[in-house]
C-alpha cells in the first residue's frame, strides 16, 4: 500500500476516482478521535503516524469509502471552532485576511470582508462543487488535499498566499507558491497542520477575475484560470498576475506572460496575446478528461477571459 | 474504545443511542440500523446527491459523514416530512406535478428543497435550479422536479398566509 500514499499513487487513483470508475466499499477500519482543543488535535496527530485529518469530510470520506486513503487513525478536527474565523489585519503596505483553516467554502463565498478585500477568493470558493459541499468542506482541507483541479489552491497562488503550519516543530509559514508540491502532496511535515491562510487584499483599483472550464457546472476543473489586472496611466497595464489550475501538477504562476503584460495598452488584443503566452508556458498533462493540447488550448481561452473580466472590474468591485 | 463509539444522534424527533464502528456512515446508521431506507446510497462519494439529509438544519450528503460524527445532533430524513400522516407541502407539490419517474434521486431532491426553502421561502426558479445542482436525477430532466418545487414555494406561501403569517 505505500505506493497509494505517494503522489504520483494517490494522482493515479483519484484519477480514476473522478473517471467515476472508482466503486465505493466498506470503509477500511480506522481508530477514530475527536479532540475538543487543537493542542489535543495536535498530540494525537503527533502520536499516530499515519493518521489523517478529518475537516469537513468532503474529500476523506469519499477516499476512504473506495479505499484510496487507509489511514490508521482519522482525527475529526470538524468541531475545532477556534480554527474557524475570517478576520483581516489592515496595514499600509501588506493588509491582509486571516482565515481559519477550518472556515467553510460557504463562509468564505458569502463572507463581506473577503467579498470586500480579496473578492476572487470568493468567486473562486463559490465554485466549488455544488452548495452542500460548501456548506461543510473547508479551506484547510481544500489546501491540505492539494487537488491540482480544485478552486482554491490556485487562487492562493494568484493572491500570493500564505499557509500558517503548527506542527511538534512550532509555527511555520509556507507561501502558496512553494506549498503544493505534487498532485495531493502538499509540504505538511508528519504532525502538522494547516492552522491559518494569509490572503492579501487586492489592493483597491486592481481588477480580479477567475474563470474555469468544467465539463458540468460543479465538476473540478480542467483549466482554471485566475488573473489581476492592475490598470496604469494612458490605459496601460501597469502589473498582472496570472495563475493557472487544473492544467498541470500543480497550480503555477505564469511570469514570462506577466513579464509581457507590463507597461503594454490594455485591450482585447493584449489579453489575447497574454493569453497564448501563459498556455505556452505550461506543460499540461494528458488524461481521460482531456489531452494536453486541448488543455493548452484552453487555457489561452480562460487567462484571455480571466483577464479580461479582471480589467473590466479594475476600480470597482462587482457584487457576482 | 477508539474503533466504535456509543452516540445519540436524534432522528426525525426521536433520540436513539447506539454503538457503531467509528467507520459506519451516517447513510449507512440510517438506512441500515434503524431502517430509515427513504435515504438512498447511489454513488456514495457524494456526487449524486440521493443520501441528502439534514444535519442541525442544514443540508449534507450523509454518505460523506460518518455516523458518530452526527453524535447529540439532529437529524431529519425523508421519512420525516409527514407529520401526523400529513404530507409536506413538497410531496405534495412532487406528486401534483409528476415529478417522480424511477422515484431514486427523489428523496434527496425533496431534502435539497427543503434545505432551500427553509434558507429561502421565496427561491425564484433560477435559484431552484442552482440548488438543484446539488442533486442527480437520470430520468427527468428536471423540469418537473423544479416545477414541483415552485408549487410548493407558492403553497406553502399560501399556507402561511392562511395562518395569519
Amino acid at each position: 500500500m505505500p505506493w497509494l500514499c505517494t503522489g504520483p499513487g494517490l494522482l493515479a487513483l483519484a484519477k480514476s476516482y473522478r473517471c467515476e470508475r472508482g466503486v465505493p466499499v466498506a470503509l477500511p477500519d480506522f481508530q477514530y478521535f475527536c479532540p475538543s482543543t487543537l493542542d489535543e488535535a495536535m498530540a494525537l496527530l503527533a502520536s499516530h503516524e499515519g493518521a489523517k485529518l478529518l475537516a469537513g469530510g468532503q474529500s476523506l470520506i469519499p477516499l476512504l469509502s473506495m479505499r484510496l486513503a487507509q489511514p490508521s487513525a482519522v482525527i475529526d478536527i470538524s468541531r475545532l471552532s477556534e480554527l474557524r474565523y475570517i478576520r483581516e489585519v489592515t496595514r499600509e503596505e501588506d493588509g491582509h485576511l486571516v482565515i481559519g483553516a477550518l472556515t467553510t467554502h460557504r463562509e468564505v463565498e458569502t463572507s463581506p470582508l473577503v467579498r470586500r478585500r480579496c473578492p476572487v477568493l470568493a468567486e473562486a470558493g463559490g465554485l466549488i462543487g455544488h452548495s452542500h459541499i460548501r456548506l461543510r468542506g473547508t479551506l484547510g482541507g481544500s489546501l491540505a488535499h492539494a487537488d491540482p483541479a480544485a478552486e482554491l489552491p490556485v487562487t492562493c497562488v494568484l493572491t500570493g498566499a500564505t499557509l500558517v503550519l503548527v506542527g511538534p516543530g512550532g509555527q511555520r509559514r509556507v507561501a502558496a507558491d512553494n506549498f503544493f508540491l505534487a498532485p495531493f502532496m502538499a509540504d505538511l511535515a508528519p504532525g502538522e497542520l494547516i492552522t491559518a491562510v494569509e490572503v492579501p487584499f487586492i489592493a483597491p483599483g486592481t481588477g480580479a477575475a477567475f474563470r474555469e472550464l468544467t465539463l458540468r457546472r460543479g465538476d473540478f476543473a480542467l483549466v482554471a484560470a485566475g488573473a489581476l489586472v492592475e490598470p496604469g496611466p494612458g490605459g496601460t497595464v501597469a502589473a498582472v498576475r496570472i495563475a493557472v489550475g487544473g492544467a498541470t501538477p500543480v497550480p503555477v504562476r505564469t511570469y514570462a506572460a506577466e513579464a509581457a503584460g507590463r507597461g503594454r495598452p490594455a485591450g482585447p488584443d493584449l489579453w489575447r496575446e497574454l493569453g497564448r503566452l501563459a498556455a505556452e508556458e505550461l506543460a499540461p498533462d494528458s488524461d481521460i478528461h482531456a489531452t494536453a493540447e486541448y488543455r493548452r488550448e484552453m487555457a489561452a481561452v480562460y487567462v484571455r477571459d480571466a483577464l479580461a473580466t479582471a480589467y473590466a472590474r479594475a476600480g470597482g468591485y462587482d457584487d457576482h | 474504545m477508539t474503533t466504535s463509539r456509543t452516540v445519540t444522534v436524534t432522528v426525525n424527533g426521536v433520540a436513539h443511542t447506539r454503538t457503531v464502528p467509528v467507520k459506519l456512515l451516517l447513510s449507512e446508521f440510517l438506512r441500515e440500523h434503524l431502517g430509515l431506507t427513504g435515504t438512498h446510497v447511489g454513488c456514495g462519494q457524494g456526487m449524486c446527491g440521493c443520501c441528502t439529509v439534514m444535519v442541525d438544519g442544514q443540508p449534507v450528503k450523509s454518505c460523506l459523514m460518518l455516523a458518530v460524527q452526527a453524535d447529540g445532533s439532529q437529524v431529519e430524513t425523508i421519512e420525516g416530512l409527514a407529520r401526523d400522516g400529513q404530507l409536506h407541502p413538497l410531496q405534495e407539490a412532487f406528486i401534483a406535478c409528476g415529478a417522480v419517474q424511477c422515484g431514486f434521486c427523489i428523496p434527496g431532491m425533496v431534502m435539497t428543497a427543503r434545505a432551500l426553502l427553509d434558507q429561502n421561502p421565496q427561491a425564484t426558479e433560477g435559484e431552484i435550479r442552482e440548488e438543484l445542482g446539488n442533486n442527480l436525477c437520470r430520468c427527468t430532466g428536471y423540469v418537473k422536479i423544479v416545477a414541483a418545487v415552485q408549487r410548493a414555494v407558492q403553497a406553502m406561501a399560501v399556507g402561511k398566509a392562511g395562518r395569519g403569517g
